[in-house]
């Protein structure tokens, strides 16, 4: 491999996750979550540098990857906001509030705004069901939401 | 209300400290004395408290750690399941950021247990604070001596991980989860061998709930016995965390002794009754995979049994409350596409029928439902039922099954119709 895209961060984080497990492999999902957190995103460059960090064939990154919700197989923008739909989200207003999202930002589920500030994704249950609607931009939690506080919230980050 | 075991310390800021627990909580006191007795006499307590799996299946703990085997050439695992993805639960999340040490505690008595030396924490990857949380309480338990080697003087030593999924609710499911916590696609496994033979890394492995291990110091604390006499019915030891979302004054979290009080009781005295007036529908009372119950089945105490004969299941106590505003269709629409979302995808049945049953469900919301669509439904379901390698077909099946029993007027009005009759 020529120029390595992962950084020295990455490697030291690596090499300390790697002896809690006794296979390679156990090491994959940390370090996908280590590269993504570098890149925002898996691209194939990126989960061939992840296979040959931890040693294990480039297309069983692949079928991991492609495996959960969590890994970008494109790129985001700089706030993910991801709306919880499922039921107990539903039955407080999260189907409209996806939809205010949506005609706030332009743009519809799954897609990125221009300027590559905002993505917007439905996602299932975040475990926020008795604070519900929940929405999740990139690490953080934001419970009890309405259109209102959504604006309030996109005004602050644009 | 008796004495709170899990919830004493939820919401308070300050609590999650190792300090504060130390001060506050007891903290360790159990550990320590789980460390001078033999790890078969800590089993036989556990075993004695009546203690059931808080996951969803309620399996007795004690005898679930008393199938780990003695002696093994490969290395024993303890994994906590802290996936928590069951739509309608959300506790264990509050237990990781309020109570974390107590979990921990429990994990590390657990490990003593079975003989394990090695002990993951598997935290679903959106709970990115949580686990943050978590990795703070691990270093403070290693820079105390409760994790490492030689703890508290004992010879026995024990490391502990945090190991985040990445977005899978099959994952939630143990074999699921061990192939994940492999670095593999999280795809449940042929039983048997079940987890206590060969699960993790090959190894004997039990993997138990956040709130089942959060009960663990207590038990210790107090014996086994004084956690078996919580609870109406004899079987049932200690309380449980009820998380109550949908159409309530009141959404949260409630603990109480297990069965002690009913699921009208708990709707009506606690949280406060129906929102803005409105009529109650329908309650989900075990998470998203239980069967619903419609608005007169509300007398039934809240533990595994009598859930049960009621024709439904306790499960995780994800108790979600649908009041008359909302159609029954649209929600049993909304949990299929769930199912078919998350279906994992190895079992035919189960891959191709959560989709069809969407795909009906679809047709009927929409208005365009045929006569036969009914019969239909239950025949994808029952063909679902009780096939799958795991049970998140039983999961997708069960409520398809007592929606349409329970609210058929709702479906023909529909396919009657030819439109939502909310729209």
């Amino acid at each position: 491999m020529s120029k390595k895209l992962l950084s020295e961060k990455f490697y030291s984080e690596l090499k300390k996750i790697r002896p809690r497990y006794p296979i390679n492999q156990a090491a994959l999902l940390p370090a996908l979550h280590l590269a993504q957190a570098e890149h925002g995103w898996l691209s194939d460059e990126v989960m061939d540098e992840v296979a040959a960090a931890i040693d294990i064939p480039p297309p069983v990154v692949r079928e991991v990857v492609t495996f959960y919700t969590m890994y970008n197989l494109k790129p985001v923008g700089k706030y993910h906001v991801q709306v919880c739909t499922n039921i107990s989200c539903a039955l407080l207003g999260a189907e409209e509030l996806m939809g205010h999202c949506e005609k706030r930002l332009g743009i519809e589920g799954g897609e990125t705004t221009r300027d590559n500030k905002f993505t917007i994704t439905e996602v299932e249950c975040l475990g926020s069901c008795g604070t519900a609607p929940c929405v999740q931009i990139n690490d953080d939690y934001h419970e009890n939401m309405t259109p209102e506080r959504m604006d309030k919230l996109f005004t602050e980050l644009s | 209300m008796a004495e709170m075991i899990v919830s004493k310390f939820f919401y308070k800021k300050e609590a999650a400290p190792l300090e504060y627990y130390k001060k506050n909580g007891n903290g360790y006191a159990a550990l320590k004395k789980a460390l001078a007795m033999k790890p078969d006499e800590v089993i036989a307590e556990v075993k004695k408290s009546n203690l059931r799996g808080r996951g969803g299946a309620g399996f007795p703990t004690g005898m679930k750690w008393s199938f780990i085997p003695k002696e093994s050439k490969v290395p024993k695992y303890l994994v906590c399941n802290a996936d928590e993805s069951e739509p309608g639960t959300f506790k264990d999340r509050a237990i990781m950021t309020y109570s974390p040490h107590t979990m921990i505690e429990g994990m590390i008595i657990g490990c003593y247990a079975i003989g394990a030396n090695k002990s993951y924490i598997y935290i679903r990857g959106e709970y990115v604070r949580e686990a943050e949380y978590l990795e703070k309480a691990l270093e403070e338990a290693y820079a105390a001596g409760m994790l490492g080697k030689n703890i508290m003087g004992s010879g026995f030593d024990c490391d502990m991980y945090v190991h985040r999924g990445a977005g899978a609710y099959i994952c939630g499911e143990e074999t699921g989860l061990l192939n994940s916590l492999e670095g593999k696609r999280g795809e449940p496994r042929v039983k048997p061998p079940f987890p206590a033979i060969k699960g993790a890394f090959g190894g004997p492995t039990i993997v138990n709930n956040v709130e089942t291990l959060a009960n663990i110091p207590w038990i210790l604390n107090n014996g086994g016995e004084a956690f078996a006499k919580m609870g109406k019915y004899p079987n049932s030891g200690g309380t449980r965390l009820y998380c109550v979302s949908g159409h309530v004054n009141k959404p949260g979290i409630y603990e109480f002794e297990c069965g002690k009080v009913t699921l009208r009781e708990l709707i009506y005295d606690h949280c406060g009754g129906i929102r803005n007036g409105r009529k109650l529908k329908a309650v989900i009372p075990g998470g998203s995979s239980a069967p619903v119950l419609a608005a007169h089945e509300l007398d039934i105490d809240l533990d595994v049994e009598p859930m049960m004969k009621a024709g439904t299941m306790l499960g995780s106590c994800g108790i979600i409350v649908i009041d008359d505003s909302w159609c029954a269709v649209k929600a049993i629409k909304r949990i299929t596409h769930f199912y078919a979302h998350e279906s994992c995808g190895q079992c035919t049945p189960c891959r191709e029928g959560t989709r069809w049953l969407e795909d009906v469900l679809h047709r009927i919301e929409d208005g365009h439902g045929k006569e036969a669509d009914l019969g239909l439904m239950l025949d994808v379901a029952n063909n679902i039922n009780g096939k799958t390698l795991c049970a998140l077909g039983d999961a997708a099946a069960g409520p398809v099954l007592s929606f349409v029993q329970k609210f058929k007027h709702e479906f023909e009005e529909h396919i009657k119709g030819g439109k939502c009759p909310n729209a």
